[in-house]
């Protein structure tokens, strides 16, 4: 217990006086997450749009599909990742693998589909409230694409958290593709995952404490988009 | 007072031509025929189910008739579209200023910035909602904002603005400014064609009716006379007030 204590102590002491390793552990941490998330962003935001506004066959199909995909296993997305960079993969002559690069991939790969889920939910009942309108305005549905999104910015900006939310904290993917090499690779979960291993708890206790304070402030920023959307509509 | 059409030719009289929609097997609307020419004001009238909100949508072109055909003298569908607006039941507005939403609509009509600005401020002043341009169109009473929706089509100079059920949702101070806003776009050359089941605001805001009843055109007659003598049994009893199914 006194063990834990002392270690808890270190911990603090490491994230108040910015302990140099763990400011850069946390720094290519946002770094790959936020790029990831970027990304993910770009391709999801359309993709859930045309899901959910679109109308062709095999809609329903694609709507199960994301759906389904929210809940993909990091572990499984870092292996196929691996096996694309890997030097006898089909991307290996990149050279990618146990780059920052290779997790930001891995990672996208992972949110794409929370972001474009989510996004696809929110956009289709916008959709259902504002077709007859827009289409009565002139607007087709490639032109209320646009509109809808900054309708729906607040409840979107909770689907991009959603999924900056996830990459942030997940291991199995970017351990895997980036192998958590000291000054390169090393993100704060791999950290954890290797300082706890080793016995090192002060700097795993530290991440983690860091790691939960990132959580509370996504979520915080989540709830107050959803406040104000809320407030925009009484 | 804006003017309406701007010198396009006219895109009336409608005709719908032997019209139905039917939805899985089910026949919402059966052979209905009508000719809406110029008068200032077509009332569709009928009791609930009767099929009134689904003409004005197939009119208005939000659907497509599984059965005959919804046309317009001269223009083609598109241009034709462009001289129509409508205005639902319950008013949808974008989450943004009160000007924006008017600008959004002249903005996909494609008008340039400066008409767009002293179309706007002329909408919102007849209106009566020029004080309130700044706002957030969402914090406006729900009156307020059916005057907004309204604004925003009459800023469009249509030649015909479609009003399904425009008061239904409002109480009687809020009824009275938007049927007021009504009869200024009316006196400005827009033909209205509205849907409404209130028997008081289709006298006096109508003088042609269109009554339905279970999916059918029943009477197609002036507002005298189909308040004064309705020829079918059914028209008689839903002047008289009594319900109908």
């Amino acid at each position: 217990m006194a063990d834990l204590l002392e270690a808890f102590r270190t911990a603090l002491r490491l994230i108040l006086e910015l302990d140099a390793e763990l400011v850069e552990i946390v720094g290519l941490s946002l770094r790959v997450s936020l790029s990831a998330v970027f990304l993910a962003t770009l391709v999801g935001l359309p993709l859930g749009a045309v899901a959910g506004m679109l109308r062709f066959p095999g809609r329903r199909v694609v709507t199960v599909l994301l759906n389904s995909l929210l809940g993909l296993p990091p572990v499984v997305v870092g292996l196929v990742v691996y096996l694309l960079l890997s030097r006898s993969g089909p991307l290996g002559a990149l050279g990618l693998l146990f780059t920052p690069a290779a997790m930001v991939f891995a990672q996208f790969l992972l949110i794409t589909p929370i972001v474009a889920a989510l996004s696809r939910q929110v956009l289709e009942e916008l959709w259902q409230e504002y077709e007859d309108q827009l289409r009565s305005l002139g607007a087709g549905v490639w032109r209320a694409i646009p509109t809808l999104l900054f309708e729906g910015r607040y409840l979107l900006l909770t689907a991009i958290l959603a999924g900056f939310g996830r990459a942030i904290a997940e291991v199995g993917a970017v351990i895997i593709v980036g192998g958590n090499i000291a000054h390169v690779t090393r993100v704060m979960t791999t950290a954890i995952a290797l300082e706890t291993s080793r016995g090192d708890l002060p700097l795993a206790l530290g991440l983690g404490l860091l790691l939960i304070a990132l959580s509370i402030a996504v979520n915080a920023a989540a709830y107050l988009a959803q406040a104000v959307t809320r407030s925009a509509h009484a | 007072m804006p003017e309406s059409g701007h010198g396009a030719r006219s895109i009336l009289p409608l005709v719908a031509e032997d019209l139905g929609y039917a939805v899985a097997g089910r026949r919402l609307l059966n052979g209905v025929s009508f000719e809406i020419g110029p008068g200032p004001c077509t009332v569709i009238l009928g009791p609930n189910g009767a099929g009134k909100t689904l003409t004005l949508r197939l009119c208005h072109g939000l659907l497509q008739p599984t059965h005959g055909r919804v046309g317009w003298r001269g223009p083609g569908r598109a241009e034709a579209a462009r001289e129509q607006a409508m205005v639902f039941q319950r008013p949808v507005l974008l989450r943004r200023s009160v000007a924006a939403n008017v600008d959004y609509a002249l903005r996909l009509r494609g008008l340039p910035r400066d008409e767009r600005r002293e179309r706007a401020a002329e909408a919102l002043d007849h209106t009566g909602l020029a004080a309130l341009a700044g706002r957030a169109a969402l914090s406006l009473s729900v009156g307020e904002q059916q005057r907004l929706a309204l604004a925003r089509a009459w800023a469009l100079r249509p030649q015909v603005l479609f009003l399904d059920e425009p008061t239904a949702s409002l109480d009687p101070g809020a009824t009275g400014a938007v049927e007021s806003t009504m009869r200024a776009i009316r006196a400005s050359g827009t033909k209205l064609v509205m849907t409404t089941h209130d028997l008081g605001q289709a006298r006096r805001l109508g003088d042609a009716v269109l009554f339905l009843h279970q999916g059918r055109l029943v009477e197609n007659s002036s507002s005298d006379a189909f308040f004064e003598q309705p020829s079918s049994p059914e028209g008689k009893a839903f002047v008289r007030g009594e319900l109908l199914w």
